[in-house]
């Protein structure tokens, strides 16, 4: 790899401080700080990719330095200072990667351990495989081979790279280009890992598979890269859950992920969102500025996205549907909680394009504190979409008199035969409810956490039971001091 | 000792840009364990501002006098301390819920009363057997149980549901705040024969109601006539009769 090590080193001089390279001498195997051509070239050399990958994210990194940052989202932050951060980190030691939890570091373990979900548990309870995402790249894989002997192809998608260049080269990008958005080029040409899941014709994929994500690293961007493909007949459900530890810089999160479902596949992905959302002011918190995009691709396909977010200072996220294949359905079911200062942007695209496609989504938006959150979501019927239907429900709950919702629904319909159907509410929850409940003896705190459960509830009632568990108290958790 | 004792109750209602508007004039009220007293009075009289004050509903400012429950002074306290002190409100109009099944509801209730005296929370299981046996009694379904609080419930199915609550929660002093209203004939009986089997020697009721009909079913052992914010008259059962052949007329001129 004469290329690589000609990349290093120059990135080493230029940089004057890494005198002795990066491999060596850095703690934390972080490039320098700041984007250029050179990082990009030093991020494919390290994960040592094929050529067309490092081709592809060249091509996005020239392209986003045509693009503008969008300011449309009904969110204000600082802005980002795109060179002072870093691109690049993995943990030490992952040249070496752990064959086993054994061999994991127990200092990340214990670190898992604090956010309730330590991976040796994980790995006794039935059911659930875990990729492990740590600053980028990925350092525990549980059940990978039992999913391999079935034909489930299961890992980080760096692996992939390595052992499916084709599958991978084949659906990157195929749902969310390259030059899609801003923040999504910008993880086209940095992308460090994420998960990469096949599911091959006719399998039902027997575990929920789950992803836990983590930010560690101080000042490092991450930049996720997930994509799940299902072929014909297939299923899928696919869980992923963040949580980040108290912060003092925000951090950058863009990540991208594309799902494909071909004919009468299905796909099921379900987001907990938890991520440090600052503290009172706003200060610290992350700015999570994420892709999601399927493509039902397939006759019959069906994606279902459900997510709640309970996180990050500043979010900026449309799980959305493309309906190609006739009969196909798209299906959007969101929590989103902000509190304090938190802002959120977040809905969905159904872009109807096959005949008798249907779509339905149910955002509940529940605002407390000074936070402001939108709803913005896009409906559109093409001219071949025959029969199509749409049914939106957006539900809002307002605690407090200083918090902010609002509802932006865009709805095109090129087709006289289709369907869309829009209902929308705005509420508070009422004195006479909290009295109610604190009539029965219920404190006021774990009061609104039950009145804002069942305000959720049939968006809960979609996760996988495990999470859903973990959802609802969450819910509790992030209205903490809200009232009184 | 008195389970709760009233002594020259003054409240007022916090009415907007008009200001506090009194509506308790100086009430006085001794409930002993194990006795059943009846407020009746005409609308507007501060029948329900009564209920509201002694439950701790928001919205009241209490002027004057004190209200004791079970020797300790219910005003220093929480309105969810006070519940989980024994204190039960039986709603006029129970306040639905969306998306919390009534199960559910009584079971966090019942664990915060756990919880604030150091208990562990109630077995998944022996609160089911507790919750089925309950209502069956007040013959409510199960599917009620699944139910959200409230939501699309009759009025009779309501105020069952109230009554339920009520027997889980085995509080000391009951609150009734005309639980007759909105109900027939049967509901009314199947109400009043719940709230009868709560009858107990260490436990108070106070059953406040525009109607005698309701005392037919639960007999008081004292009457209070309440007008423009005051007790004018007190006697035993005999008394609601007398109020329902003579009308509030009478009373409301004697307090005016």
């Amino acid at each position: 790899m004469a290329a690589t090590q000609d990349t290093i080193d120059r990135i080493a001089e230029a940089s004057g401080t890494y005198k002795y390279g990066f491999v060596t001498d850095i703690e934390s195997d972080k490039a320098p700080k700041g984007l250029s051509e050179d990082i990009v070239r030093f991020i494919s050399a390290k994960k040592n990719e094929p050529e067309w990958m490092l081709d592809w994210r060249l091509k996005a990194y020239r392209h986003w330095l045509t693009m503008k940052e969008p300011d449309w989202a009904k969110v204000g932050y600082p802005a980002i200072d795109y060179q002072d951060a870093y691109y690049y980190a993995a943990p030490k030691s992952r040249d070496d990667a752990p064959k086993s939890l054994d061999e994991v570091d127990p200092e990340l373990l214990r670190t898992y351990e604090k956010l309730g979900i330590p991976l040796k548990e994980q790995e006794m309870l039935a059911g659930v495989a875990v990729d492990a995402v740590f600053d980028s790249v990925s350092v525990a894989t549980t059940y990978k081979k039992k999913l391999e002997e079935m034909g489930v192809i299961f890992c980080s998608i760096s692996e992939a790279t390595q052992r499916f260049p084709e599958l991978v080269q084949k659906y990157i990008g195929s749902v969310v280009p390259y030059s899609d958005n801003f923040f999504a080029t910008l993880n086209s040409a940095v992308f460090t890992d994420g998960s990469f899941v096949y599911v091959p014709k006719g399998l039902r994929c027997p575990m929920e598979l789950s992803t836990y994500f983590r930010i560690n690293e101080q000042n490092t961007g991450q930049f996720e890269r997930t994509l799940i493909i299902a072929d014909e007949g297939a299923y899928v459900s696919y869980l992923e859950g963040c949580t980040a530890p108290q912060r003092d810089d925000n951090q950058l999160h863009a990540a991208v992920v594309e799902l494909i479902a071909m004919d009468d596949a299905e796909i099921k992905y379900s987001t907990v969102q938890n991520w440090y959302p600052g503290d009172e002011t706003g200060k610290g918190g992350i700015y999570n500025f994420v892709t999601k995009r399927a493509a039902c691709r397939g006759r019959n396909s069906k994606v279902m996205w459900t997510q709640v977010e309970t996180g990050s200072a500043v979010t900026w996220k449309y799980p959305s549907c493309i309906l190609q294949g006739d009969n196909s359905v798209g299906e959007f079911y969101s929590v989103a909680i902000t509190n304090n200062a938190q802002q959120a942007d977040t809905g969905t695209k159904m872009i109807h394009i096959g005949k008798k496609t249907r779509s339905r989504i149910i955002s509940k938006g529940i605002s407390a504190g000074r936070a402001d959150q939108t709803y913005r979501g896009l409906v559109r019927m093409m001219p071949k979409a025959e029969g199509a239907r749409n049914y939106t429900q957006c539900d809002s709950l307002l605690i407090g008199d200083t918090c902010g919702a609002h509802t932006v629904p865009y709805i095109e319909s090129r087709n006289p035969s289709a369907q869309v159907e829009h209902e929308a509410t705005t509420s508070r929850i009422s004195d006479d409810q909290l009295f109610y409940c604190l009539q029965r003896g219920i404190p006021e705190e774990d009061a609104v956490a039950l009145i804002v459960n069942g305000f959720c509830k049939e968006v809960l009632q979609t996760l996988p039971m495990e999470f859903a568990v973990e959802a609802q108290k969450l819910v509790g958790i992030s209205l903490e001091g809200s009232v009184g | 000792m008195a389970l709760l004792d009233i002594k020259d109750l003054h409240a007022t209602v916090d009415d907007g840009d008009a200001g506090p508007k009194p509506i308790l004039k100086g009430i006085s009220l001794t409930i002993n364990p194990g006795e059943v007293h009846a407020v009746m009075g005409p609308n507007g009289a501060g029948k329900s501002t009564l209920s509201n004050v002694i439950s701790g509903r928001p919205g009241y400012t209490v002027t004057g006098g004190s209200v004791t429950y079970d020797g300790v002074d219910l005003l220093e306290m929480e309105a969810d301390a006070r519940a989980r002190a024994g204190l039960f409100l039986a709603f006029q109009y129970p306040v639905e819920i969306p998306g919390v099944a009534t199960g559910t509801f009584l079971k966090t209730a019942i664990n915060a009363r756990r919880k604030a005296n150091g208990e562990p929370e109630i077995e998944a299981l022996d609160f089911l057997k507790l919750m089925k046996a309950n209502a069956k009694k007040l013959g409510v379904a199960d599917d009620m149980l699944k139910r959200p609080v409230n939501v699309g419930f009759s009025g009779g199915e309501k105020k069952r549901a109230e009554v339920l609550q009520m027997a889980m929660l085995e509080p000391r002093l009951c609150l009734l705040d005309e639980t007759d209203s909105g109900l027939d004939i049967d509901a009314l009986k199947v109400v009043a024969d719940g709230v009868n089997a709560l009858r107990a020697p260490d436990r108070g009721m106070l059953v406040i109601t525009h109607y005698q009909r309701l005392l037919d079913y639960i007999v008081p052992d004292v009457v209070h006539v309440l007008a423009d914010g005051r007790i004018v008259k007190s006697g035993d059962k005999s008394l609601a009769l007398e109020l329902e052949s003579k009308g509030y007329a009478e009373f409301t001129g004697a307090a005016a």
